[in-house]
């Protein structure tokens, strides 16, 4: 019902919007609530496990009940908070947790079934047969129960996350954070002031009390515009603090409200000082049917009203304990709604205005299927039955202590306020104001706020002036109520149907830990954490058990302090946010001859460059293989990592990261180099060609360019800093191609400026060639076993060579070469990739042990010498061919003796990797086997359990072609 | 977190790679013997306060830097480069 004249913003223009499917007329300024509340709508959700009738509890981000999804398909957004969701013109939101409608939901079948269903019933009944716990028990348990459910389909929405650096955060912009923040900025520190709402105030917006000679929300509006002409301070509405972590780092949540852009963005502040405005959050009664819709915050009551100008109904009850509560009847008077009646528990309850006063009363039930018609009120007198469509009730208030218990702090309990307050120094260089803290009325508020933000100032150096508007300051009168007695469940936790019985039932089975039994009832789990039933909870367990509530203590609270989408924590990580594309200057033109691009690493390769007459893979393949066997082949391999060192000591560098010798190598010469991790393990392999002097480039495997610079980094500077060298990544800035075959040099020297021959260009030489007047590098070498170079130019020039090249070469009988063909040509010569240095590998195992140089220290070579890593019982590399030259080999396949069971006891080692070899004309394939070396031409069995492959192998030499290397030489 | 690199200033922690114990700055000798050696590689104090941890700004300036931290509290106490520390 809204009331003419109230609310905040008296020109707010009307939005329509839709709630299960009906069309309602809303305002701006309202949120989905408060625009419910207004068209007289009451029943919004149905609870978690009984699937009762609920309505809207609290008007703040602690709301239990009403929870709704918003957004269709991929965008569909479940359990919303009403409370919070801000009303815009074409919102669709829908209930949740009811089948068939919200009105008539089958499932509240278990709130009839509900004394069976007490706080354990499924640990207690669903425990046999085990195997039905999976495939039906939970199943059913999970379609039954629950929350908004997900689209399953991937969010399409945008979040973004951004990082901010300031002195001093502000956490809540109610009176004692506006006092901090304003007393902080004005003496010069750089403020940020963050509020969950989408207006600045707090509680002031809510009530009717006078700041400083003026309303409450005048004085906020002075106040924010000051702080908004500042250049030091940043404002942040609708943000959420959600969790304080070390040295000072804050997350935060901002909604964002413009409609088309980011939906919300996650930002990770960090401050030298915070304090804490959090306020308090106020608690309800436990009584009997305390659930009904209408029943409600008193709180809450007056934000609708004084806030919205909306009254939740027509004619009000208040049940309270406190004199704070109070103020809902005398609000609502002024308003010119009814109430019915206020009951205070307290038999010395003040009358602060006009309205009946039933004074040490109690309300000890209540009616209404849909939504509460009565209440029935125990007094000293009897029992009286009062007609109400609305309970507002107020069980004092609970500091928000969350921020403060984030880093393992626990808050005390004070017996003044009837609550916990933050512990000391909780959190490092954070302070607690206002409410937070247990300041419970508006003058203390703001005068803690400005105090606070002064000691903040000083801290940083500054001379701050406290000056401190005049306020409210009635004392906060309060005692203790957590439960009244009389029949019919006392709700505790309404999002998870947690009552009163139930903790006094985890306390009776011996869950007596506040832990254990927030486990056992679920008391304080799901989206709200409990935010207005834990203190409650407490008191009756610690009732229950016999003990007082600062011995029972609080479960403990984590980050967040309200849910966090993980779209918004995730921001800019899906997709190629997450893995972002690296290419190589040839990617165009291997994509326009169509080869099917694969990843290696961040790395984009082409697999296979396929031709119209060519139906599978394999068939491009054997082709691609036959160009560099039988004429040439080009292939990029610009993705090897290339690291350029230089220094005079750049010999003795390389002598110490490889496990063989470098300073031997002759200027214009490469060698092949194995690198060790410190223990003993090959690391990468690769070749490393001296360029001058002092510089040489070094190559690393594409899976290993990073970690390999890593590594060198680490050893430059931690172990060796007394070697003068400095490297350097060179890998994107030269495009690199392997011209392979024993055309290979006529190739090159069509497009060279000068020829070249073999006595100058020997196998493993190297130097600088022109193309064009282009200058490129230019190393003899062989991935492939033929005859072979590698020419590199300037990244830029990449894609126009790659094209000549292959032009070239198809002129030739050649082309281009992908993936596939550059394994197998690389397998047929027993080269090894990190398919074999898989981390577990030594020298020794790779039958390059000799290579391990004795003569000088080198990393890994104290630890390669280790007893049992040189043994013959070392799984070591061997070759293998099926005898059967039909027979099928598989990489991952297991190594058992011919004629042994296929079992683990039995494994004589794996296979590494297999290719169809066009050139023999059957399967080959790598592996590591048991003594591996001794046992040639021995036969084995090949057998692959999960792809039921089984298969007579022979063991041979890795090098399955031209095992003299005389065609890499030629 | 942040690291204050004595390089590049204080910078976000996801900016560096962590590696482990900085004992791994105290290289044995080549022929120390096994025990040395396997106590280099392998064992590890897992301190409940004080420690010092080896990370390395490889989104940064490439610097490795030991970290002094306090294990109980999450202070970090100092934060040198690496070099500066090997024996």
């Amino acid at each position: 019902m809204r009331i003419a004249g109230k609310g905040l913003n008296p020109n707010a223009k009307p939005l329509t919007f839709t709630f299960d499917g009906r069309t309602y007329t809303g305002l701006e300024g309202d949120t989905l609530a408060s625009a419910l509340l207004a068209n007289g709508v009451r029943l919004v959700g149905r609870s978690f496990k009984y699937h009762r009738p609920r309505g809207i509890l609290t008007a703040g981000s602690e709301e239990p009940n009403a929870l709704v999804t918003t957004g269709e398909g991929p965008a569909q957004d479940p359990n919303q908070r009403a409370t919070t969701l801000e009303l815009y013109d074409g919102l669709v939101a829908r209930s949740q947790n009811a089948w068939p409608s919200l009105k008539y939901d089958a499932m509240a079948i278990n709130d009839i079934a509900s004394p069976f269903l007490s706080a354990g019933f499924y640990y207690k009944t669903f425990m046999w047969p085990q195997s039905f716990w999976e495939k039906l028990y939970e199943p059913i348990i999970r379609r039954a129960a629950g929350l908004g459910a997900l689209s399953g389909q991937a969010n399409e929405d945008l979040y973004e996350k951004v990082f901010a650096h300031c002195d001093v955060l502000v956490i809540g912009a109610g009176p004692s954070g506006i006092m901090a923040a304003l007393t902080a900025a004005r003496a010069g520190a750089d403020v940020i002031l963050a509020d969950e709402s989408s207006e600045y105030g707090g509680r002031l917006l809510s009530e009717t009390f006078d700041v400083g000679g003026q309303p409450g929300a005048n004085w906020v509006a002075d106040q924010i515009a000051e702080l908004a002409a500042m250049d030091n301070v940043r404002l942040m509405s609708r943000t959420t603090v959600t969790g304080a972590y070390d040295q000072g780092t804050f997350g935060a949540l901002e909604q964002l409200n413009a409609r088309g852009g980011p939906k919300e963005c996650f930002w990770r502040i960090v401050c030298k000082h915070s304090v804490l405005c959090a306020g308090a959050l106020e608690r309800p009664i436990a009584f009997p049917n305390n659930d009904r819709p209408g029943i409600m915050m008193a709180s809450a009551v007056r934000s609708y009203l004084n806030r919205c100008g909306v009254a939740p109904g027509r004619t009000v009850s208040v049940f309270c304990n406190n004199d704070d509560a109070h103020r809902t009847a005398v609000d609502l008077i002024d308003a010119g709604v009814d109430v019915a009646a206020v009951i205070d528990s307290r038999t010395d309850a003040p009358t602060m205005g006009q309205y009946r006063l039933i004074k040490g009363g109690r309300v000890i039930g209540t009616k209404g299927r849909h939504r509460v018609t009565h209440v029935s009120v125990s007094t000293a007198e009897g029992i009286e039955h009062i007609s109400t469509d609305c309970l507002a009730m107020s069980g004092g208030w609970n500091p928000t202590v969350h921020l403060t218990c984030h880093m393992n702090g626990r808050p005390d309990w004070n017996d003044a306020v009837l609550s916990f307050v933050p512990g000391e120094n909780a959190v490092p260089n954070m302070s607690v104001a206002g409410s937070a803290a247990g300041h419970m009325s508006t003058l203390a508020c703001l005068t803690s706020g400005a105090e606070i933000g002064a000691d903040v100032a000083r801290g940083l150096c500054l001379s701050p002036k406290v000056v401190v508007p005049t306020a409210e300051d009635a004392p906060y009168r309060i005692e203790a109520l957590w439960q009244v007695e009389g029949k019919g469940r006392k709700w505790l936790d309404f999002q998870n149907d947690v009552h009163v019985k139930d903790v006094q039932l985890a306390a009776q089975e011996n869950f007596r830990s506040v832990e254990h039994m927030k486990r056992y009832t679920t008391q304080g789990m799901a989206t709200d954490q409990g935010k207005n039933s834990n203190v409650q909870a407490l008191a009756v367990l610690a009732d229950a058990t016999g003990r007082g509530i600062p011995d029972t203590g609080t479960t403990t609270f984590r980050p967040p302090y309200v849910p966090v989408s993980i779209g918004a924590m995730g921001a800019g990580g899906q997709g190629k946010g997450f893995a972002p594309e690296r290419l190589t200057t040839s990617h165009q033109a291997s994509v326009d001859r169509g080869a099917p691009m694969i990843e290696a690493g961040l790395w984009y390769r082409p697999s296979y460059f396929p031709k119209p007459t060519e139906t599978t893979w394999l068939d491009s393949c054997n082709r691609e293989v036959g160009y560099v066997r039988n004429a040439v082949g080009v292939c990029d391999v610009s993705t090897l990592g290339k690291i350029d060192i230089q220094g005079p000591d750049a010999a003795a560098f390389l002598d110490f990261v490889y496990c063989n010798t470098f300073s031997t190598l002759k200027e214009n010469r490469v060698r092949y180099g194995l690198m060790l991790r410190e223990d003993g393990h090959v690391m990468d392999d690769g070749t490393t060609a001296r360029i001058g002097p002092n510089h040489y480039v070094m190559t690393t495997t594409t899976a290993a360019a990073g970690q390999v610079m890593t590594h060198l980094e680490w050893v430059a500077q931690a172990l060796r800093p007394d070697l003068n060298v400095r490297f350097a990544s060179v890998t994107e800035h030269w495009a690199q191609f392997a011209i392979a075959g024993s055309k290979a040099r006529e190739l090159l020297n069509t497009m060279l400026d000068d020829p070249i021959d073999d006595d100058q260009w020997p196998f493993m030489s190297c130097g600088v060639v022109s193309l064009g007047g282009v200058s490129a590098r230019l190393f003899r070498i062989s991935f492939s076993g033929e005859h072979a170079y590698e020419l590199a130019v300037p990244a830029r020039f990449g894609a126009s060579l790659f094209r000549q090249l292959v032009a070239q070469a198809e002129g030739m009988g050649g082309g281009a070469y992908g993936m596939e063909a550059l394994n197998v040509l690389r397998i047929e010569k027993g080269f090894i990739t990190h398919a074999e240095i898989h981390g577990r590998i030594t020298a020794f195992d790779l039958g390059l042990d000799r290579l391990v140089s004795q003569k000088k220290d080198c990393i890994g070579n104290a630890a390669s010498r280790r007893e049992g890593l040189l043994a013959p019982q070392r799984e070591q590399l061997v070759g293998l061919k099926p005898v059967d030259k039909a027979g099928k080999m598989t990489a991952g396949a297991h190594l058992f003796g011919n004629g042994a069971d296929a079992v683990s006891a039995n494994d004589q080692g794996y296979v590494t990797s297999v290719c169809f070899s066009p050139t023999l004309g059957h399967s080959i394939g790598m592996g590591f086997l048991i003594d591996g070396p001794n046992r040639i031409g021995e036969r084995i069995q090949l057998v692959d359990h999960m792809r039921d492959v089984q298969t007579l192998c022979e063991v041979c030499s890795p090098v399955f072609f031209d095992p003299d290397g005389g065609r890499a030489r030629g | 977190m942040r690291l204050n690199c004595p390089i590049c200033g204080e910078r976000d922690r996801r900016e560096f790679y962590y590696k482990g114990d900085a004992v791994e700055l105290d290289r044995p000798d080549p022929n120390a013997g096994s025990e040395a050696w396997d106590d280099y590689l392998h064992n590890r104090d897992n301190p409940a306060g004080e420690t010092r941890d080896l990370w390395h700004h490889e989104s940064g300036c490439g610097a490795w830097l030991v970290v002094t931290r306090n294990t109980l509290t999450h202070e970090v106490l100092r934060c040198e480069l690496a070099g500066a520390n090997t024996q």
